[in-house]
Formats: C-alpha cells, sequence, structure tokens
C-alpha cells in the first residue's frame, strides 16, 4: 500500500506543471520590463544626484577662488591708488616747485632789468642836468658878459661863486 | 460608526450558530473533525469553494484538464461534467482517478486548473499589472525628474531595498546583477502569494505557498541558479576542501560526501522553511476558526467565550501572519541570495 500523506505533502504533476509554466511567464515579464526599468531608472537618478552634487561643490569653489581673487584685485587696486596719489602729490610738489623758482627767476630779473633802467634813467638825468648846468652856466656867463664885465677881478669871483652854488646844489 | 461597528460584530456573532447547524448538518451527529476540515481547506481543490448555505455548496467550477490512461484522450470538463470512468477518489484527498479496465484505479496525467493554479495565475496578473504600470510611469521620465511618490514610489522603494540589501550585499558587486531579476520576481511572487493567500474569500485563500509543489519549484530553481553558475573555487571546496588528505581522498571520502549533500540539503531546507511556515499559518487560522463552532457545539456558554478567545486570536494571527508573509519571502530571498554569493566566492584569501 502507498504512502498517503496529507494532499499538501502529495507531490501533484498539474500544479508542478502550471506552476512552472506561471512562473517562467511572470518571471520573462518582470526581469524583462518590470524590474530593469526601476533599478535602471534608480541608478540614473543615483548618478545625477552625485553628479549634481559633485559640480555644486565644485561651482562652491570656484566660486570661493572667485572670492578670493576679488579680494586680491581690490586690494592690489588700492595699493596702485595708494602708489598713484603718492606720485601725484610728488608731482604736484615739483610743479609748485618750478613754479616757484620760476617766479622767483622772473622776479629777479624783473628786479635787476628794473635796476639798469633806473641806473640808464640816473645817467641819463646826470648827463641832462650836466647839459643844463652847462647851458645855465653858458647863460650865465652870457648874462654876466652881458651885463658889466667892469673888472677882471670881480668878474671872475663872481663866475666861481655861481659855479660853486650850482655844483652844491647839485651835489646835494 | 463606532456604534455600527459594535452592531456590525453582534450580529456577525448571533449569526455564527446559524453556520455551525449548517456546517454540522453534514458532519454526522454534529461531531467536528476538526484536522480533516483544516486539511481539506489547505489542500488544492478542483472548484472554488465559497460557501455553504443549507447543504448547498457555492463554488466557482474550474477547469478540469486530464489525459485518460485508457484511450489516451484529453478531455475538458468541470466537476459537475466528470466523463465516464473518471472519478474523485476520497482515499486520495478526492483527486482524480481514472477505472482501468481491470478494476484498478490508477491516476491519469491530470493539469487541471486547480484552485491552486487559479490562484497562481491571479498572482501572475497581479503582478504583472502592478510592475508593467509602475516601468510605464518610468518610461515617461528620466533621471532628472523627481522621485516616485504614492505608489509607485512604494514599490521602488521596496525593489531597491530588496535589490540593494538583501541580493546585492549577499552576493557581492559583481555579480549580483545576473541574479537580481530572479531572486526579485521569487521574493514578489512569494509575497504576493502569501499577501493574497490571507484573504479569506474569492480572489485569495488559496494555500498556495503552503503546498510542497509550488515551494518545491522555487527550491529546484534556486538550486539551478546557485549550481549552474558556480564558479571553480565553489566546486572545488565541495571535491577537493582544504583539509587533510584522509578526510577527502582515503579512506573514505567524507568531506565531498558531505558537502555534496549539503548542495541538497540547502534547496531542501528552503523548500521546507516556506512550506511549513505558510502552511502553519493558515493551519492556526483555520484552527481558531473551527474552534468558534466547537465551542457552539458545546452550548452556548463555551460558545460565548470561546468565540470572543478565538476571534481575538484570529485577529491577531492574521497581522501575524501579514508579518510572516514578508519576512518567510524575505528569508526565502534572503538565503537564496547566500547560497548563490557562496558559490561565487573568490578563494581564501580573506583566512
Amino acid at each position: 500500500m502507498e504512502l498517503n500523506l496529507p494532499a499538501i505533502l502529495t507531490p501533484d504533476l498539474g500544479l508542478l506543471f502550471w506552476m512552472a509554466i506561471a512562473f517562467l511567464v511572470v518571471f520573462g515579464v518582470l526581469a524583462k520590463f518590470g524590474f530593469p526599468a526601476i533599478i535602471k531608472m534608480v541608478d540614473e537618478r543615483k548618478q545625477y544626484i552625485d553628479d549634481s552634487l559633485r559640480k555644486a561643490h565644485e561651482a562652491n569653489e570656484k566660486l570661493a577662488n572667485i572670492q578670493k581673487e576679488g579680494e586680491s584685485i581690490l586690494q592690489e587696486a588700492r595699493e596702485r591708488q595708494a602708489q598713484i596719489l603718492k606720485e601725484a602729490t610728488a608731482t604736484r610738489d615739483a610743479i609748485v616747485e618750478k613754479a616757484q623758482e620760476k617766479a622767483r627767476e622772473e622776479g629777479a630779473r624783473l628786479l635787476s632789468e628794473a635796476k639798469a633802467e633806473i641806473e640808464s634813467e640816473k645817467q641819463a638825468a646826470i648827463s641832462d642836468i650836466r647839459r643844463q648846468v652847462a647851458t645855465l652856466s653858458v647863460e650865465i656867463a652870457e648874462k654876466v658878459l652881458r651885463e658889466k664885465l667892469s673888472t677882471d677881478k670881480a668878474q671872475m669871483d663872481l663866475i666861481d661863486r655861481m659855479l660853486d652854488d650850482v655844483s652844491s646844489s647839485d651835489k646835494r | 460608526m463606532k456604534r455600527i461597528k459594535y452592531i456590525l460584530l453582534l450580529a456577525v456573532v448571533a449569526l455564527l450558530p446559524l453556520r455551525m447547524s449548517a456546517s454540522g448538518g453534514h458532519g454526522d451527529g454534529g461531531q467536528l473533525n476538526i484536522p480533516e476540515i483544516v486539511l481539506e481547506h489547505l489542500a488544492d481543490a478542483y472548484e472554488w469553494h465559497i460557501a455553504t448555505y443549507d447543504d448547498r455548496h457555492i463554488s466557482i467550477p474550474l477547469p478540469i484538464i486530464v489525459r485518460s490512461a485508457n484511450t489516451g484522450e484529453w478531455h475538458f470538463c468541470t466537476a459537475h461534467t466528470l466523463p465516464e470512468g473518471f472519478f474523485f477518489d476520497a482515499g486520495h484527498h478526492g483527486k482524480i482517478y481514472e477505472k482501468m479496465a481491470d478494476g484498478t484505479a490508477v491516476r491519469p496525467i491530470d493539469l487541471s486548473m486547480t484552485k491552486n493554479v487559479v490562484q497562481i495565475w491571479i498572482v501572475v496578473a497581479v503582478l504583472i499589472t502592478v510592475f508593467l504600470s509602475c516601468a510605464r510611469w518610468y518610461r515617461k521620465r528620466d533621471a532628472k525628474s523627481a522621485a516616485p511618490r504614492g505608489f509607485v514610489g512604494m514599490m521602488e522603494m521596496l525593489v531597491m531595498s530588496i535589490n540593494d540589501d538583501v541580493i546585492k550585499a549577499s552576493i557581492g558587486e559583481k555579480h549580483y546583477r545576473r541574479y537580481a531579476p530572479y531572486l526579485l520576481t521569487v521574493f514578489f511572487f512569494i509575497f504576493t502569494c502569501n499577501l493574497i493567500g490571507l484573504i479569506p474569500i474569492f480572489p485569495g485563500g488559496a494555500n498556495v505557498t503552503g503546498n510542497i509543489n509550488i515551494t518545491l519549484f522555487l527550491a529546484v530553481c534556486t538550486m539551478l541558479a546557485i549550481n549552474l553558475f558556480g564558479n571553480k573555487e565553489y566546486w572545488k571546496e565541495i571535491f577537493w576542501p582544504d583539509v587533510p588528505l584522509f578526510l577527502k581522498a582515503y579512506p573514505v571520502p567524507i568531506m565531498p560526501v558531505i558537502e555534496l549533500f549539503g548542495v541538497f540539503t540547502k534547496p531542501f531546507a528552503l523548500m521546507i522553511r516556506l512550506f511549513a511556515n505558510m502552511m502553519a499559518g493558515h493551519a492556526v487560522i483555520l484552527s481558531f476558526t473551527c474552534v468558534i463552532f466547537l465551542g457552539w457545539s458545546m452550548g452556548a456558554g463555551f460558545g460565548m467565550g470561546l468565540n470572543v478567545f478565538s476571534v481575538l486570536m484570529m485577529l491577531f494571527m492574521n497581522c501575524l501572519e501579514v508579518l510572516v508573509a514578508f519576512v518567510q519571502a524575505y528569508v526565502f530571498t534572503m538565503l537564496s541570495s547566500v547560497f548563490i554569493g557562496l558559490a561565487h566566492q573568490e578563494g581564501h584569501h580573506g583566512n
């Protein structure tokens, strides 16, 4: 007599057959169209997220670099500004100095010219005075001669006295 | 709302004795044969029984496909239109047998769409619908779109947790891709079978994973997956392990024998584990259901007490079985992955 197991423990060809077909069908469909789509998408998404994170990191780094660079440029500009200011001050000082020098020279020149003119004026005046003195002398002499040349002595004294007067007034 | 539920529960409890007397009608003297009832409900059937009312069975007829051993002819029929010569043998769990000319009864080739087969096809339909609809969702989007929400998100989470935490972790980064579709299919097939098996009425309720044929098939598939693609190291470990010569060659090749035995015990353990767990879960729930009827056959006082106890225990067991449904599918997948991973080891570099 064969062993009579409970029904759930009895091998059953029909059930095995249908199980095999059904399982192969579901395996075929899911392995081809079901799971790969999901897993592929998740992998791709993971890749994308990783890439995005890396890019964000790089961008952050770049931004930090740019900030640093900007700061250095600013620093440089400030230094340059200071230098330019210094140069400008020096130039200004030099220009002022030069101008002053020139002004001084000009002043001196004007002064000397004025002096020379004054001198020449003085000379001219002196010669003029001399000429006038001579003229006056001649006129006086004329007068004297015209009045009365009584005595030579009296005439000579008069001439001397007159000349002394003239020269003393001239000296003064 | 709460009160309505309460009244409904009371009504159900009050109606139970009626059903009891109805089912007790064919129990001959009201004595319930609980093991028989439980085993009958666990077993496969040629029709999908839904309810018995007033001695009338309400059931969905399922196609029977048998090949006559006498004539070699294929017969397509239902349980009610069984052709001449065939009969349901009560001594063999009501399986179809055929009377031969000499009076003996033989089992013909029987490819009937039984309750379990229909249940499997329902599971297959559910799985294909679910995953193809998920796949369609993915086809419409690319990697740059946001992660799915709702149902698709849940399925993605489930698939990826099995794929990453079980399959990839057990088999290893290098080889897991080849096995992932098979193992994922196994997981979701078992999981869905277990869950649908917990629904007590028509679209579910068949004891699929608690049937040795199903777990046998799954275990054989896993055994093939382990052994067909095992590397040289794996076979060397079986036939020529790193043990003293007298253990592996002379006088008796004891280690190879043990290892070879292990090749078969691993899938065998898988088969028995899944079968026993699911069968036991169904059996316990069915037993508590039977206790309700048993209590009423002992009298109203027993009935009330046992009913409350049984209903509570049944609710608890059903909750537990939902957990077990997941755990068993998980364990089967994980152990399959571990065994496959063992067949792909890179030798004894570690120790």
